[in-house]
């Protein structure tokens, strides 16, 4: 049942440190069980590195079951590999054929840095999120939960726009290095729901202003759509710039106001 | 049944204080709201909390202490405090809403917790847990949580193990994920305006405890390998559970036990830690490089059917194996159950199975979930429709498709129920340190239901601890407290850099991961589903023979000084060897067999735990001593006020 | 943008770092990216306006001269008596140059941007998955378009390449003639194909792409967005490239 893999070659991006220039390393994997996910392959080597005496490399990992979004990899120039709809965690060696060059790279983006190897830094995210991507509630002053009744397809669509799991790909993949797919989601997700209204157009201001800072800018490749590990679909892009175009003349009224 | 319990075997800890307030079981959280201390708001930015771990519990206590106008710093060893391991629980969370005018109440909620922990926690704190979960739910919504919805708008609900009632609100498989998101961005609010501090990619590597009370904490930053001391008036741990003793487990690959054993270590309590729960619809391992086990959600034993060949030496593909070779154990053993068996019983049944030698697929370590037949009732559209998701993911990770060959499934180590003693206050026994959600052991007893995990990180995080911790706060009131320059800071951090040199400098032959694994394989063999008193001392005779060799042997490649995972991993490795003896201990004391617990020795004549309420009926909690092997018992004895106690029975 | 890792502070009060200059609200706007892309998209319509009805209008050549050369005296009469002769055209024309020079500055800082924001390129291949060829060439066919703009102009509007090396001269009046002239020479032909091809392309993806931008966006219509793209391409591809061939070929001229 279980097959195994002969003879691949990996390039690997090792870089001490976020100064370092980097170079890719090729590291020769003789044999590998096909059940084994590309993680697991990459702790094998880390094992025979460590073996070896050499640095194991640095990457990002944690639940490994493609939710919490903390992998991440570049691999041969796809954003979570080759497989559609899957994080690098659940990528699995039988993706692969033996003799393969697998070239693994981190993400790369200005606002990405390099921190170590494969791992980067995506705290602008938690940045973008920090300007606005929450409904303003403290704890205890909730009325009941069915008092505000939320229609089923407007739940459906904002937990559509929910899934993501802040990843990072589409950043990645994006040939500009914009964060649109990421930011228009929670928008999205927050923007379609009746709680969201209030600061509705604050958020989207707040939360584009702050994604400029940092990002490229979005010129509809659709490339994002396709590497996001949670399908998530560009038409919330589309809803973003919607409602930041309406957010700025509304804010403007609203600062006349005051 | 006893009504009346016999009186504690040892003396009463002085420390062991659990602090529930006198009183009818449902008024007491009441009566101890309206008896706490209180910090006036304009003396709350005078207090400054640590908050460790930002799950369910940490990122909503940090975020509710921040709104009240504390001054709160919150650490996590992730790059974001959303990858907390809270996002991969799939099923929901149970409230006792009653929305569907099914039965459902507080008290009965309360009732179905503490007879799914086997009557093994305390009362006064499962009543409190149950009274919160309405405030849960309506806070998770009014934050913006995509929670499902009926047709008409209102709030869906399901039903979940170990309950008549529907009282389970979810997020279609990812319910961890959006309580999560909505916790973390409440979080982020407080972030942005100032209120709370956060420390990324930072991880515990001890408290400070001075005069008494928990003074603060040390830390190391993962990316330069920088040990700096944190003061505040008070800490909570919010650090998880203990599952990845297991090395293989449902857990992330980071969640480990490192911030409650070193809090441990400086004194306080550790509880019930042979309480762990093992699911039963996990993916088998595939080969020996595994790294963790993926969760199936339960309700695919709805439609699958359970079984193995009947012949050990089978070797024919399943569809191969005709109808009278195939033992469908569980509808054999639990007519009435069939494959709906709860979690504990068909865990064991499938173990012994497998332990027969009639397990299934290429390393024989799995049984059978077989949809042929549902299929053949209901159609593959019907089936498809149900559990699409579900086979997709398995497809992905076995690269088998689950409606043509059956799916192979094996129970797995998920979560934990022991952690810190703490008392009704969420205090443990140091005085300043917090332990909630997980990391704390107060609310499920011996096992826990499903979809209440969610709940109990929530609730404390939420609505218990920005309480209690005022009460203890109000006290410390412009009193000075030891700041960083005290020198017992300048200890801790001086022994934490030298542990971690330590790793380094060792410059054995094996890593890490080599010892995680082979940690993992005792505990799981002699402190996993099934306990034996000989397994229990078979593993006391190795663990420590494997952790001096850890000592002596490891190697750690790489230095201290940058960003270096090995490293980390041996420092968490080290703690859960120490754990893991501590474990056994517990294991070996506790004659009886009680949820999670099940001791071989104690089965009645049908293979169901049998309870000792007569011995047992209390919190085993461990005192550290300078050697987990040596540690000290010291017993809370549980009264049950409201509720008698009766044989768990689901038949 | 790589910081040194020493000492790392924590994050905290990372809204109130956010104040923006105070800035007249259109130039505000255009400051962000997502109000650039609001300018390309208006610009862009602006100018898919005018290269849609730019083709039908000089389809107007195969009804033969006096109808192309009347067309053309109708565009100068635009609005007679109630503007003097020429001034709306005159209007036009600087409406749409501003729309170019809009649409190129905006471009241009957005690549710019966007160059930023991946300082560091990918050191191993990329293998994209649904940038397509249109998408992912806008810069090159932009500047194609530019280039060609500027020698259209200054072949038929102002005549002063329409001269070299053709085989008439230049007749301010005489519209047919002149393209008559200008496309009998083969090279100037195949350059305006060329051109009109890439033109295509450009408004292949520009035509999706300002759907997006503006966020025009109902279920109702997304499925059309891509099929309304290629359409209006297609029809000033082929009704362009028309031209140059029937000049060519003798079907005109």
């Amino acid at each position: 049942m279980s097959h195994h893999l002969q003879n691949l070659v990996l390039k690997i991006w090792r870089q001490t440190g976020p100064n370092d220039a980097g170079h890719f390393e090729s590291y020769r994997i003789d044999d590998i069980s096909d059940e084994a996910s590309f993680l697991e392959m990459l702790d094998v080597l880390n094992e025979r590195l460590i073996a070896d005496g050499k640095e194991a490399i640095v990457f990002d990992h944690d639940c490994r079951e493609g939710i919490c979004g903390t992998c991440s990899l570049m691999i041969n120039g796809q954003a979570h590999g080759p497989q559609k709809g899957t994080a690098t965690c659940q990528l699995h060696m039988r993706t692969f054929r033996s003799g393969d060059e697998i070239v693994v790279e981190p993400w790369r983006a200005t606002a990405f840095p390099i921190i170590k190897d494969l791992m980067v830094d995506r705290a602008a995210f938690d940045r973008i999120i920090e300007a606005g991507g929450f409904i303003t509630a403290d704890t205890g002053g909730a009325p009941d939960a069915n008092l505000i009744p939320v229609p089923k397809p407007v739940a459906d669509a904002a937990m559509d726009a929910a899934e993501c799991i802040g990843c990072g790909a589409c950043v990645a993949a994006c040939p500009n290095g914009a964060a649109n797919l990421f930011t228009s989601a929670k928008i999205a997700h927050l923007n379609l729901l009746p709680q969201g209204q209030a600061e509705r157009y604050s958020r989207v201001e707040a939360m584009v202003d702050t994604m400029d800072q940092y990002f490229g800018s979005c010129t509809n490749h659709g490339e994002c759509e396709a590497a996001c590990p949670k399908g998530i679909s560009i038409d919330f892009i589309a809803m973003m710039n919607q409602d930041y175009r309406k957010a700025k003349f509304k804010n403007r009224k609203a600062l006349a106001r005051t | 049944m006893t009504d009346t319990l016999t009186p504690p075997a040892v003396a009463a800890d002085p420390k062991l204080q659990s602090k529930i307030p006198a009183g009818p079981v449902a008024e007491k959280w009441d009566a101890y709201k309206g008896s706490m201390k209180l910090v006036n708001p304009n003396n709350k930015r005078k207090f400054r909390i640590i908050v460790v771990g930002s799950g369910l519990a940490g990122a909503s206590a940090a975020a509710t202490l921040g709104e009240l106008g504390y001054q709160v710093d919150v650490f996590t060893f992730h790059d974001s405090p959303r990858r907390a391991h809270s996002i991969a629980a799939q099923g929901g969370i149970n409230a006792a809403k009653n929305y569907k005018g099914d039965g459902d109440s507080i008290y009965r909620l309360f009732y179905d917790t503490i007879k799914g922990g086997d009557f093994r926690a305390r009362e006064g704190n499962v009543y409190r847990l149950a009274q919160v979960s309405v405030d849960i739910i309506d806070q998770m919504v009014a934050q913006g949580v995509p929670f499902a919805r009926e047709y008409g708008g209102l709030l869906d609900n399901r039903s979940f193990g170990g309950a008549q009632v529907s009282r389970t609100f979810y997020a279609r498989g990812q319910t961890g994920q959006q309580l999560l998101l909505g916790a973390y961005q409440q979080l982020a609010r407080q972030i942005g305006l100032g209120n709370v501090r956060l420390f990324n990619r930072t991880e515990l590597v001890d408290t400070v405890v001075i005069d008494g009370r928990c003074a603060g904490i040390v830390t190391r930053d993962l990316m330069t390998g920088e040990v700096a001391s944190h003061a505040a008036h008070a800490v909570v741990l919010c650090t998880g559970g203990y599952g990845n003793v297991f090395f293989l487990s449902t857990n992330a690959m980071a969640c480990n036990v490192t911030a409650a054993w070193r809090a441990h270590q400086r004194g306080a309590y550790f509880a019930n830690p042979c309480y762990t729960q093992i699911h039963p619809t996990c993916i088998p391992q595939a080969d020996d490089t595994q790294s963790k086990l993926t969760l199936m959600s339960e309700s695919l034993r709805n439609d699958g059917r359970v079984w193995v060949p009947k012949n050990p030496d089978e070797s024919r593909a399943a569809d191969q194996i005709p109808e009278d070779e195939r033992d469908y154990y569980l509808e054999r053993l639990y007519p009435s159950f069939g494959n709906l068996a709860p979690r504990d019983i068909s865990s064991r049944a499938a173990k012994r199975a497998v332990d027969s030698g009639r397990g299934v697929g290429p390393l024989k370590n799995g049984v059978y979930l077989d949809f042929a037949a549902a299929i053949g009732r209901l159609g593959f559209d019907t089936v498809w429709e149900r559990y699409s998701n579900l086979f997709e993911m398995y497809e992905r990770i076995t690269g088998e498709d689950p409606t043509k060959v059956p799916m192979r499934i094996y129970p797995a180590s998920h979560y934990t129920m022991g952690g810190l003693w703490v008392d009704y206050e969420l205090m443990t026994t140091i005085p300043g340190l917090y332990a909630a959600g997980e990391a704390n052991f107060s609310d499920h007893g011996a096992n826990r239901l499903g979809a209440s995990a969610l709940m109990q990180g929530l609730a404390d995080g939420y609505f218990v601890l920005p309480y209690t911790i005022g009460n203890y706060l109000a006290g410390l009131l412009n009193k000075p407290i030891p700041g960083t320059d005290h020198p017992d800071f300048a200890a801790a951090e001086q022994a934490a850099r030298d542990r971690f040199a330590r790793y380094v400098s060792t410059k054995g032959s094996r890593s890490p991961d080599w010892f995680h694994r082979e940690l993992g394989k005792i505990i799981w063999d002699y402190c996993g589903m099934e306990r034996t008193e000989e397994g229990l001392n078979k593993a006391l005779g190795e663990l420590p023979a494997l952790y001096e060799e850890f000592q002596r042997d490891l190697r750690v490649t790489g230095d201290g000084a940058s960003l270096n995972q090995t490293l980390e991993k041996a420092g968490r490795v080290d703690d859960f060897f120490q754990l893991g003896m501590l474990m056994c201990r517990d294991a070996l004391e506790r004659r009886e067999s009680c949820g999670g617990h099940f001791r071989a020795e104690y089965q009645d004549e049908e293979g169901e735990a049998q309870r000792d309420d007569e011995h047992f009926a209390h919190v085993a909690a461990w005192e550290w001593t300078g050697d987990p092997m040596h540690a000290t018992r010291h017993q809370e004895e549980l009264e049950f006020e409201a509720i008698h106690l009766a044989k768990r029975s689901y038949k | 943008m790589a910081q040194a890792v020493q000492t790392r502070g924590p994050v905290t009060g990372t809204a109130a770092a956010r104040t923006r200059r105070k800035k007249p609200f259109l130039l505000d706007l255009y400051s962000t990216a997502v109000g650039k892309k609001y300018v390309m998209a208006i610009t862009g319509i602006m100018m898919i306006g005018f290269v849609v009805a730019h083709m039908i209008g000089n389809l107007k050549m195969y009804l033969g001269a006096a109808d192309l050369n009347h067309y053309a005296d109708f565009l100068k009469h635009l609005l007679y008596p109630l503007a003097p002769k020429g001034v709306t055209l005159w209007l036009m024309r600087a409406g749409l140059l501003a729309a170019l020079v809009l649409h190129v500055h905006a471009a241009y800082s957005l690549t710019r941007l966007n160059h930023q924001a991946r300082a560091v390129k990918y050191q191993g291949p990329r293998d994209y998955q649904v940038a397509n060829f249109a998408s992912r060439t806008m810069r090159m066919t932009g500047i194609v378009v530019a280039l060609f703009l500027i020698w259209h102009l200054l072949d038929l509007t102002f005549g002063t390449v329409n001269t070299v090396g053709g085989s008439g001269t230049f007749v301010r009046e005489d519209v047919y003639q002149n393209v008559v002239n200008s496309f009998n020479r083969p090279v100037v032909a195949i350059f305006y194909i060329l051109a009109n091809i890439a033109l295509g392309v450009h408004l292949f993806h520009g035509t999706w792409s300002l759907f997006q931008s503006m966020g025009w966006n109902n279920p109702r219509f997304n499925s059309w967005r891509r099929g309304i793209a290629a359409g209006i391409a297609t029809l000033v591809v082929v009704g362009n490239v028309s031209f140059p061939i029937a000049v060519l070929t003798n079907v005109v001229g």
